[in-house]
């Protein structure tokens, strides 16, 4: 599969359906490269023209901003903007739920207006559309997986049901944790924790979590964020769970589990 | 006799009112010491808030079994106060029970309803003080709440709880004097719980029972007034302030940090220098974030003496469950404290602030509470009375960064990740696309 960049599409003269945010994590992170080659398939199949900003995309800031350093967030920000504007671009979806929130909320003051999708809700819809059709007892049908919300996409934007209405197309068996939706605990990794060691406390957040997650009974932790990800991997080794509870992103889930 | 009994209630409520006026005034002028936030757009989303979250009590449900205890003291309290006016012009007029001319067959049902609120409100807080005492709720034995703020809750509640055994005590001695014929005592038909009630007093010679019912009467509208003007000292103030806090509540998605103009006009002129030649040039140097209460906004200084320190907040976040030092309830306390400190040193040097080196900053909060936040806004969630901690954390945290080059090292690292690798990890920026390739 070869993934066209968005200045490709400009050389031609032509304009992708959708511009595929992949962020940092999704393009560095081994890990989350995973759930960006995951993402990318599932768009290819379904035949979505999409393109990728590739070399041009910049962080957009969020971490700077949240640590408390504006200077860098509006440096990412306006750079970004402008880039996104020369392309024309209109719509844009993401698997980063830090980069959703920034995006949607945050570069509208600054001059970037887009329609901003998060992954799970351009699943749902793609899926509700009919263009994504589900495997006939597909390798998730009838196991236990539990959700984990995370705070960029529940809370701060109150996305609770799309990714959970994608689940419930596996044909498995959903649980809740008792701490879910808008009272789901946080991973750890957000406002910037993700890079330096927690404060000194009695516990690490993402062991509190992981222990939650793993006590479900679940064999599947489903993510929507790559942070989330790297954080509740973790705590599942911690729980010494590795072996039999795996942390996957819902477009991992669905991209095994499609025609 | 009745002018003097007159003359004493009017005087009684005359101060009354006020103390609280003047307080009252006090705290609004220490709230307007925060910077300008232009909240007034969208009336229409903001009385929906101010009916469902203050009103309705919306997000007090997410608990049902203490939400319904806490409605029962909401709602007496409020309605009862229907028959605080009636006292209150009984007081001044030096009538008793004046709306029961006015009133006829209702009265009785009328006052039937508030006693039974009366019976819910007590039984709601002995609950609370068995919750906060003796069940030893983990959010209601939090050193958050060391002092005075223990103290204060159960202050609280005892009151409540003496108040309406007062209008109870008062109701029934009137209705056994009712039934004795006793003069000035009119008839006004049955009370559903003091109705009942009455053969306690059985043994009692009128004139016992009237100094108990007039006892009651006072002591019940004095304790109202005394109550009234404790507040502005009190968590309690949350009865009153949770109505504008809900009004003013943000509108905008939880995930929205606010913008700051002044470094977005900044870093304009340094990425399109061509417009550094138009562009007026300011002679003050402009504030980053919050050090003190006078840097946030009115709304995060109307939050702070809107918080009745339930803790909800403090119980959602993620980095006190797991033992760290942050507590967003304590970060509401502490800035209503140091609000009040600087309320405090004003007014005693005749209008102006006079440096106290003290700071919001450090003196109140730490640097370690601050670093621990994941800014999950599991506290925005939880607050029933549309309170945002995030809001002054992050605020300070920029203060930290911006005015005092203060971040732990591996900030600073990933600071200087993005700004040279356009990421906040050490990769070159020709790699970001590697994965499309392999």
């Amino acid at each position: 599969m070869h993934i066209k960049t968005m200045a490709e599409y400009a050389a031609n003269g032509e304009t992708p359906e959708v511009l595929f945010w992949v962020g940092c994590a999704g393009s560095f992170d081994q890990r989350a490269q995973k759930i960006t080659k995951a993402f990318a398939t599932i768009l290819d199949k379904v035949g979505i023209s999409f393109a990728i900003l590739g070399k041009e995309e910049s962080c957009t800031g969020d971490p700077a901003r949240r640590a408390g350093n504006e200077f860098i967030f509006q440096m990412m920000a306006q750079n970004n903007i402008q880039l996104l504007n020369m392309y024309g671009v209109k719509k844009i979806v993401t698997a980063c739920p830090h980069c959703f929130n920034t995006l949607k909320n945050e570069y509208p003051a600054l001059g970037g207006n887009y329609e901003v999708i998060h992954h799970t809700s351009f699943l749902q819809s793609l899926i509700d559309e009919g263009r994504i059709k589900m495997q006939e007892g597909g390798s998730f049908k009838g196991k236990k997986i539990t959700y984990h919300d995370s705070c960029y996409l529940g809370r701060a934007n109150n996305i609770y049901e799309a990714p959970r209405k994608v689940l419930e197309t596996l044909d498995a068996e959903l649980i809740e944790m008792k701490r879910c939706r808008s009272k789901g605990l946080c991973c750890g990794a957000g406002g910037a924790q993700m890079f330096k060691e927690e404060e000194k406390g009695t516990n690490r957040i993402n062991f509190e979590r992981g222990q939650e997650a793993v006590a479900t009974g679940a064999s599947v932790i489903a993510a929507n964020c790559p942070f989330c990800m790297t954080m509740l991997t973790d705590g599942v080794k911690e729980a010494g769970k590795e072996e039999s509870v795996k942390v996957l992103d819902i477009a991992e889930l669905i991209e095994q589990s499609m025609k | 006799m009745r002018i003097v009994q007159e003359l004493l209630f009017v005087i009684l409520f005359g101060t009354a009112v006020y103390l609280f006026s003047r307080k009252a005034g006090q705290i609004r002028k220490n709230i307007l010491l925060g910077r300008d936030n232009d909240l007034n757009d969208h009336p229409d989303l903001r009385w929906k808030n101010l009916l469902l979250l203050a009103f309705g009590q919306k997000k007090m449900f997410r608990n049902p079994l203490v939400a319904v205890l806490h409605f029962f003291v909401y709602a007496g309290f409020l309605i009862i106060n229907i028959e605080i006016l009636e006292i209150i012009l009984d007081g001044i007029l030096g009538q008793h029970r004046l709306f029961v001319p006015v009133l006829g067959g209702l009265y009785p049902v009328l006052i039937g309803l508030f006693e039974i609120l009366a019976v819910l409100v007590l039984t709601g807080c002995a609950i609370f003080l068995v919750r906060r005492n003796i069940l030893k709720l983990k959010r209601f034995i939090s050193k958050d709440l060391d002092g005075w703020p223990r103290s204060d809750a159960n202050y609280i509640l005892i009151t409540e709880i003496v108040l309406m055994l007062l209008f109870l005590t008062m109701n029934t001695a009137d209705q056994a004097l009712q039934g004795r014929g006793a003069a000035h005592y009119i008839p006004t038909g049955n009370f559903w719980i003091s109705g009942i009630l009455t053969p306690i007093f059985a043994g009692m010679s009128d004139g016992t029972l009237e100094v108990i019912e007039r006892g009651c009467w006072w002591l019940h509208i004095a304790g109202v007034l005394a109550f009234l003007n404790y507040l502005p000292y009190s968590k309690h103030l949350h009865i009153i302030l949770a109505f504008p806090n809900a009004y003013y509540a943000s509108l905008e998605p939880k995930g929205e940090m606010e913008n700051m103009p002044a470094v977005q006009h900044e870093v304009q002129l340094m990425l399109q220098p061509e417009l550094a030649a138009n562009a007026p040039a300011s002679d003050t140097m402009p504030k980053f974030g919050a050090k003190d209460v006078t840097d946030l906004t009115w709304k995060n200084l109307l939050d702070a003496y809107s918080c009745t320190e339930c803790g909800r907040c403090t119980a959602a976040c993620p980095a006190n469950i797991t033992g760290k030092r942050l507590s967003p309830r304590k970060i509401m306390m502490d800035t209503r404290d140091r609000l009040e400190e600087v309320g405090r040193n004003i007014k005693a040097n005749n209008g102006t602030f006079t440096d106290d080196n003290k700071t919001l900053l450090r003196d109140y909060i730490t640097e370690e509470e601050l670093r621990a936040c994941t800014t999950c806004n599991a506290c925005v969630q939880e607050c029933p009375v549309s309170i945002n901690p995030l809001d002054i954390i992050l605020q300070l945290r920029r203060h930290l960064v911006m005015e005092e080059s203060s971040a732990p090292a591996e900030w600073t690292g990933m600071f200087s990740n993005i700004e040279n690798n356009m990421a906040p990890w050490k990769f070159s920026m020709d790699d970001r696309d590697k994965w499309a390739t392999e």
